[in-house]
């Protein structure tokens, strides 16, 4: 008998993945598959998805194996050799804070979103492409919970995530952001997070960010992020498959796609301001600014990923520009903001170092040294005059991305930007005109988002009645788990540990 | 000029072959280092052929294992057994 000749990969992936499926005869196909119509989208030949990648699911548990087999090595090493002294500075934790509080949980709704996504395309191909994402993005909770968990031990405001996820305000942008997305039919879920989200903006998360972890001595982070990442690309390119399928099925489908293109677009790059400021403010140790990240990865990187997509009528996302303008002043106002908010916030916050605030100035150049250099520096003679600066109300938040109304005007960095939305004899505040259009769009949704100051104020937070009941309810400790970051706990156990090098203690020992 | 296309690995021993191969068969491509990772960026179309890793590492290498070490890329993709390709149709 003859060895028979071994097929190739595109052979092997569609005999391994095609004609698996059926149709159904006991109930009408509309009844099993019941959300992948409405949305409008029109599917003419689920069979012309392709799946650049051509995984196998035995595949796939191979290469996801050897991944977690190198993860569990390195935080198994982290953990014996007392990783976390290894990194640059405490504050640096505010980072990874953030993280953990803000966009674990995310991994864990993806995960969710996914497996309904999946469930509900009647196509094979997106199914499985759903199926194994959806399982990538509960390891990514499950890891990077694993991962921080080490740190728990050390520094404050770790202990509660899954407690402030739901109730902290601050928590509410990136857990709002989500779902929105999940509250949508499944493929806007999917372009919204595999494309908008992971092929268009994560690239800025997951990788300068990461390399900052990298460069902060910080094993654990680099080694999940990393690992998250390779799954990442995955992602990614089911995001554009995706997109390019709907692109391909039917001529209809163009209108609808960019419009979520352009809602998504900017719900995603309002959300990474955050990371942005992760990045200017929060890693000791500085790898890259914000600004040149941007330019990166959406000047150079994501606006070629449109230009690919121009052949199917798709242009650019509506505001690009305007985040582009944006780009040399958006982490320096979050800042100012969280500063401000510290006595309601899991992680702490500081004015800058000098020679952070010469990095800002290379960086950032004449703005950053007219408009917010002169105000950290009056921050920090506040502090070191014995009133360091809190805001203790509560601010007017963005209806759609939740965010603090202070961003300014795309022309005048000195003006506030605000955009009054009205629907049904009801008044609602904007950002920002990508917020508000994203409102107008669908005002019977964005109606019913849950504000949190609006519900703070209503008694609905344990019947809080000032900010510092608020922090309790969110079972954070005044000046241990929140405020200003020099002579905190954390800050003191820090220079204990560096100094001295004794077996650390824990938080039990120092904060509780 | 064409818009350019990337992959980012992970800057460890592995994946050290990859990029060298990478190198060696794209000429326009040029490696940006960051701490834990490198980016590679070429103009228009880049390939990662098996050959070249698997002569670079000494071993058998399948294309799909390029999967442990990769974070991110920017193009479409077309894989086969042999060549791993990126490319912008624009």
């Amino acid at each position: 008998m003859g060895k028979a000749k071994r097929l190739g990969l595109k052979e092997r992936y569609s005999l391994m993945t095609r004609g698996l499926d059926w149709e159904t005869t006991y109930q009408p196909m509309d009844q099993v598959f019941p959300y992948d119509k409405y949305e409008g989208i029109k599917i003419v030949d689920w069979d012309k998805w392709e799946d650049p990648f051509r995984l196998t699911m035995e595949s796939y548990w191979k290469y996801q194996s050897e991944k977690e087999r190198k993860l569990y090595a390195i935080l198994d090493a982290f953990q014996q050799n007392n990783g976390q002294l290894n990194i640059s500075d405490a504050r640096y934790m505010s980072a990874v804070k953030l993280w953990l509080q803000g966009i674990t949980p995310l991994e864990y709704a993806a995960h969710r979103g996914f497996a309904h996504a999946g469930r509900a395309f009647r196509g094979a191909g997106a199914r499985v492409a759903c199926q194994m994402q959806s399982i990538d993005e509960l390891r990514h909770a499950q890891t990077q919970l694993h991962a921080f968990s080490h740190y728990n031990k050390f520094f404050n405001g770790m202990h509660g995530f899954a407690h402030i996820r739901d109730r902290a305000w601050y928590l509410s942008i990136p857990k709002s952001f989500f779902e929105d997305a999940m509250s949508a039919g499944p493929f806007e879920f999917v372009t919204s997070i595999s494309f908008a989200f992971e092929y268009v903006l994560t690239n800025l998360l997951f990788m300068p960010f990461v390399s900052g972890a990298a460069y902060n001595g910080d094993m654990a982070t680099t080694t999940f992020g990393f690992s998250a990442q390779s799954d990442e690309s995955r992602h990614m390119t089911l995001g554009l498959e995706v997109v390019k399928f709907m692109l391909e099925q039917h001529e209809d489908n163009v209108p609808i796609v960019q419009a979520w293109l352009d809602k998504w677009f900017w719900r995603g790059y309002r959300l990474l301001g955050l990371v942005g400021t992760m990045m200017d403010y929060m890693l000791p140790k500085k790898v890259m600014s914000w600004n040149e990240a941007w330019e990166i990865y959406w000047e150079e990187n994501g606006i070629a990923l449109f230009h690919d997509l121009s052949r199917y009528g798709i242009r650019l996302p509506k505001y690009h520009e305007v985040a582009t303008k944006e780009k040399n002043r958006v982490t320096h106002e979050l800042w100012a903001t969280l500063y401000q908010y510290g006595n309601a916030l899991g992680l702490h916050t500081w004015v800058p170092e000098d020679d952070e605030l010469d990095w800002m100035s290379e960086k950032y150049g004449e703005l950053f040294d007219t408009m917010y250099r002169p105000r950290l520096l009056f921050m920090r003679d506040q502090e070191n005059a014995g009133k360091r600066y809190f805001n203790n109300r509560l601010p007017m938040v963005c209806q759609v991305c939740q965010i603090p109304v202070f961003f300014t005007e795309p022309d005048d960095p000195q003006k506030i930007c605000v955009r009054i939305v009205e629907w049904a004899d009801t008044k609602h505040h904007c950002c920002s005109d990508g917020c508000a259009d994203i409102f107008n769009r669908e005002p019977e949704k964005f109606v019913q988002s849950l504000i949190p100051p609006q519900q703070i104020y209503r008694g609905e937070a344990g019947g809080a009645r000032d900010i510092f009941e608020y922090a309790e309810w969110l079972h954070l400790k005044k000046d241990v788990d929140t405020g200003e970051y020099r002579g905190s706990p954390d800050h003191e156990n820090w220079e204990a540990w560096r100094l001295e090098k004794p077996t650390p203690q824990t938080n039990s020992d120092k904060a509780a | 000029m064409a818009d350019k296309v990337f992959i980012a690995l992970q800057n460890n021993s592995e994946a050290q072959a990859i990029i060298e191969a990478i190198l060696e068969d794209n000429t326009n491509a040029i490696a940006n280092e960051s701490p834990g990772m490198v980016k590679i960026d070429c103009p228009g179309r880049l390939v990662v052929r098996r050959e070249t890793v698997a002569e670079k590492m000494g071993r058998e290498f399948d294309l799909q294992e390029i999967h442990i070490n990769l974070i991110s890329i920017g193009g479409n993709i077309d894989e086969t057994d042999d060549e791993f390709v990126l490319s912008w149709n624009s």
